[in-house]
């Protein structure tokens, strides 16, 4: 483990990037041949980067993983994007408008690293359209009342960050470095939900009722958010030995559970699981599984918004395609018109 | 077109690659650039760059490329023995 698990996100960030610039520093012995250079680079913690020769599955498992990653930034937009009209002041409608453009600017981020690996965008953007693609699951339940905007900040950016900041060392360089740029975003996301449920918590009692409906309802499956039990995961040993991944799922979500524990008492808001306790022994919280079933239902596009979204998306791609097409066509008039 | 951003985050610091987007031309890149890489005031200057422009290092020839920097240790102020007493050297 990465010294103390708890460190404020922001320094476990830092100390992700002081890594990285120390380990390129480090002499590394490698050998000549491709296999044994990558193999030593890697153990090194060094980076691997985008013309370094890599095995074709160390690719292929890149590519999809960014890919979901960055097709979940995208459609992530859209629940939150519901309430920009609605938000209840200016102060909230522009912290709220700042923080889609930021999921709209990790989407890219992301995109661009996972270009460095061979994929085009345009590829990229069908794959999500079509489905052959996915995005994250947590991204398919409704967003209800205002609060659960401050829930999703709370709870799903929190889940996210607890995931994404291992990421942060990920051996292969162009997603470690989009990562430290996003998790150093994402905090102001994970504060300003916060911010949100604490001040509905602390106001009237419809108002507190309304934020502990929310968290209720994007609990189990922020929980969900960390993937399939350890005892189900398919790609999680391979990744783990190439350094893409750090933690197992169930590592990730004990500690994101630990975490948040402390947080809802600052809240004054109920974690609705009534299993939810300390285990001395382990020294971590016992708490009860999100419903997999579920999770496996709405990956297989059976949630309540499966279908909203990917309509959405689908429109927003073919309605701006009359821009995409007047951008090229000004450029190239302007091209001919410089020769 | 994809385009390779550059940002020098400060006056006084080189720019430094912080990652690349699409673009129909270089215009509508630095634009996108500004958008997408210095939304919380990153840099003063950004270059924009055709990333088919850009001519790179084999990393297959890194080794035999950078060999003959290796051997050249008196390139380095540390290669040179100073004797006592010498000052501002």
């Amino acid at each position: 483990m990465y010294g103390n698990d708890f460190a404020p996100l922001l320094e476990q960030v830092d100390s992700a990037e002081r890594d990285l610039q120390q380990a390129a520093g480090r002499d590394v012995a490698a050998g000549t041949d491709l296999q044994g250079y990558f193999d030593t680079i890697v153990a090194a913690d060094q980076k691997i980067e985008p013309r370094d020769w890599m095995p074709e599955a160390y690719r292929k498992t890149l590519i999809r993983q960014i890919a979901q990653h960055a097709h979940s930034e995208i459609i992530g937009m859209q629940p939150e994007g519901n309430w920009i009209s609605r938000a209840p002041s200016l102060k909230r409608k522009a912290i709220l408008l700042a923080k889609v453009q930021d999921e709209a600017g990790h989407g890219l981020y992301l995109y661009a690293a996972a270009e460095t690996l061979g994929v085009s965008r345009d590829e990229l953007v069908e794959m999500l359209i079509d489905g052959r693609q996915k995005y994250s699951s947590i991204f398919n339940y409704p967003t209800l009342t205002w609060a659960d905007v401050g829930a999703i900040g709370w709870l799903v950016d929190g889940a996210a960050i607890v995931n994404q900041v291992p990421l942060c060392r990920c051996s292969y360089g162009p997603y470690a470095r989009a990562m430290i740029r996003v998790c150093k975003e994402e905090s102001f996301h994970q504060r300003q939900g916060f911010e949100i449920l604490h001040t509905l918590s602390h106001g009237t009692p419809e108002q507190k009722a309304m934020a502990q409906d929310a968290v209720d309802r994007w609990w189990y499956p922020s929980l969900a958010m960390f993937g399939p039990p350890d005892t189900d995961s398919t790609h999680s040993e391979r990744s783990m030995a190439w350094k893409i991944k750090r933690f197992s799922n169930d590592e990730l979500r004990q500690r994101f559970v630990d975490m948040c524990v402390q947080q809802a008492e600052v809240l004054d808001l109920r974690i609705p699981d009534p299993e939810l306790r300390w285990d001395e022994e382990r020294g971590h919280y016992a708490f009860t599984q999100p419903d997999y079933d579920e999770l496996m239902r709405v990956i297989k596009g059976d949630g309540p918004c499966n279908q909203e979204r990917m309509a959405h998306r689908r429109r927003a791609h073919e309605d701006g395609a009359w821009v995409r097409e007047a951008a090229q066509a000004y450029a190239g008039k302007r091209a001919k018109s410089a020769v | 077109m994809l385009f390779e951003v550059f940002v020098r985050p400060r006056r006084g610091l080189s720019h430094a690659h912080v990652g690349s987007l699409h673009a129909p031309d270089a215009e509508m890149a630095l634009r996108n650039a500004r958008d997408v890489y210095t939304r919380r005031q990153e840099g003063v200057s950004i270059w924009v760059v055709p990333a088919a422009e850009i001519t790179a290092s084999s990393p297959d020839e890194k080794d035999a490329f950078f060999a003959p920097a290796a051997d050249k240790v008196y390139r380095h102020p540390t290669f040179y023995d100073v004797p006592e007493g010498a000052h501002h050297i």
